[in-house]
């Protein structure tokens, strides 16, 4: 029977990973593009907010994924950790840029929103600060990742750092609470109808979701064949200069 | 573990002002805080408790790559790692002897560096429980940033990029409590917050550095 441990063949992983992957980039460009230019240009402008609302295609998705890209890393170096399968780590390693770039993509989008919205750029809100704070854990776990010669030396660091910065993270996002409730306006979209926002913006930010998390694995699968790729050259040179 | 403590804190005592560079510079930075800010008095008393905390998190970050390197480097490290002692008691207890060295002096040296500050007359109390409450977690969580990078050669800076996001929690905490003392308002909710984390950083994080440890000793 199939397993998804398979997967932790390196070999297995590639050759799979690289049938699917046209299929998953055709349709990440596809969800993405047409996400956008429905929700750029044939949504109405929200009645408040004018046309600034159509940021929220890019801001909502890209806060969503710095955010799950997180918790996938969280995972993936759990398994990295109990299961030494070495595919997990490098996904691990893989996805850290992507979340990187998505927290930033989260917190300017935001910002230029903020201007003409709120009149500032940039307050101390809970969430803002916690996006903050998420962006530096990023760039610490791929500064400790970058910062190690040995591989495996380097994977198992970075995973315990995965698992004691989550905890950190979680409790910076509930101690920034603490201050006020901030002037960021709460969750916009919710399973739950009555709360959710109006059907015309619902389907295009959907499609947009949908566009970021396929372009993620997109990324993800392409980063981590090259990581392998690239291993296996090095494995290949230290080879050759021993014999 | 005893043995150990004591051990330590002699090396801190005895050897190279490690002891004495924390607390020096606690105070280098509450003094120059007025000259960036201006002599204000109004304006100092008011971002005192602020200013302290972030002063006391700076002092402790500084010295924190002393608690695993200079063992490392001699060896002594692997020695501690092959004795009978758990290496979690070894981190609970390199731990500790941070705390000693520099948390500990940084609690007593504050209600002085407070006058500096021009700290309202009420916020002392709470100043001082804010810090004796804080500092452990900041040397718990400083220790694991220390392990992590114990193998690296220029891993100071990198440490600093670790631990700092780490600290914000118990800096929120801290900063606010001490905050709250100094307007006289009730500050029990941020230091049951404070101890809480305190507390289970201390339970749980020498488990992390010494699975740290492990790797890097491999």
């Amino acid at each position: 029977m199939a397993s998804l441990w398979e997967y932790a063949n390196p070999l297995k992983f590639m050759r799979t990973s690289e049938r699917v992957l046209p299929y998953v980039a055709g349709a990440a460009l596809l969800c993405l593009v047409g996400g956008l230019v429905w929700g750029f240009f044939f949504t109405p402008d929200d009645y408040r907010q004018g046309a600034t609302i159509k940021i929220f295609y890019l801001h909502v998705p890209s806060a969503m994924m710095a955010i799950n890209i997180w918790v996938m890393m969280l995972i993936t170096s759990l398994v990295w950790l109990v299961r030494r399968h070495h595919v997990s780590a490098l996904a691990a390693r893989a996805a850290a840029p992507v979340g990187a770039v998505m927290t930033l993509i989260a917190l300017v989008t935001g910002a230029i929103w903020g201007q003409p919205m709120w009149g500032t750029w940039w307050v101390w809100d809970p969430r803002l600060t916690s996006f903050l704070i998420l962006f530096l854990f990023y760039l610490g776990y791929m500064a400790l990742w970058a910062a190690i010669d040995d591989d495996d030396t380097a994977a198992d660091l970075t995973s315990v750092l995965c698992l004691v910065g989550s905890v950190f993270a979680v409790l910076s996002r509930y101690a920034v609470n603490f201050w006020n409730q901030g002037l960021h306006q709460g969750a916009s979209l919710s399973l739950d109808k009555a709360e959710n926002v109006a059907d015309v913006f619902w389907y295009p930010a959907l499609l947009c979701i949908a566009g970021f998390v396929l372009l993620f694995v997109t990324l993800v699968i392409i980063r981590t064949n090259t990581e392998i790729r690239a291993r296996r050259m090095r494995a290949l040179l230290a080879r050759e200069q021993v014999a | 573990m005893i043995a150990l403590l004591v051990r330590d804190l002699r090396l801190a005592v005895r050897a190279g002002g490690g002891f004495g560079l924390g607390l020096a510079f606690f105070l280098i930075v509450v003094v120059l805080v007025p000259f960036g800010v201006g002599p204000d008095t109004a304006l100092l008393s008011r971002i005192a408790p602020g200013v302290l905390w972030i002063a006391a998190l700076l002092a402790c970050l500084l010295s924190l790559d002393r608690i695993f390197a200079l063992d490392f480097e001699d060896g002594s490290l692997d020695l501690l790692a092959t004795s009978p002692l758990p290496l979690e008691g070894v981190a609970a207890v390199k731990a500790l002897a941070h705390w000693v060295t520099t948390g500990l002096p940084l609690v007593l040296a504050a209600p002085v560096l407070g006058l500096l500050m021009n700290l309202p007359l009420a916020g002392y109390t709470a100043l001082m429980i804010s810090l004796m409450l804080g500092t452990p977690a900041l040397s718990v969580i400083g220790a694991f940033g220390a392990a992590l990078t114990v193998g690296l050669k220029r891993g100071g800076l990198l440490m600093s990029l670790l631990v700092l996001p780490m600290y914000v929690p118990t800096l929120i905490f801290g900063a606010e409590m001490a905050r709250r003392g100094a307007e006289g308002l009730d500050y029990s909710a941020p230091m049951f917050m404070l101890a809480g984390i305190s507390a289970g950083a201390l339970a749980l994080l020498p488990f992390a550095s010494a699975a740290v440890l492990r790797v890097n000793l491999r």
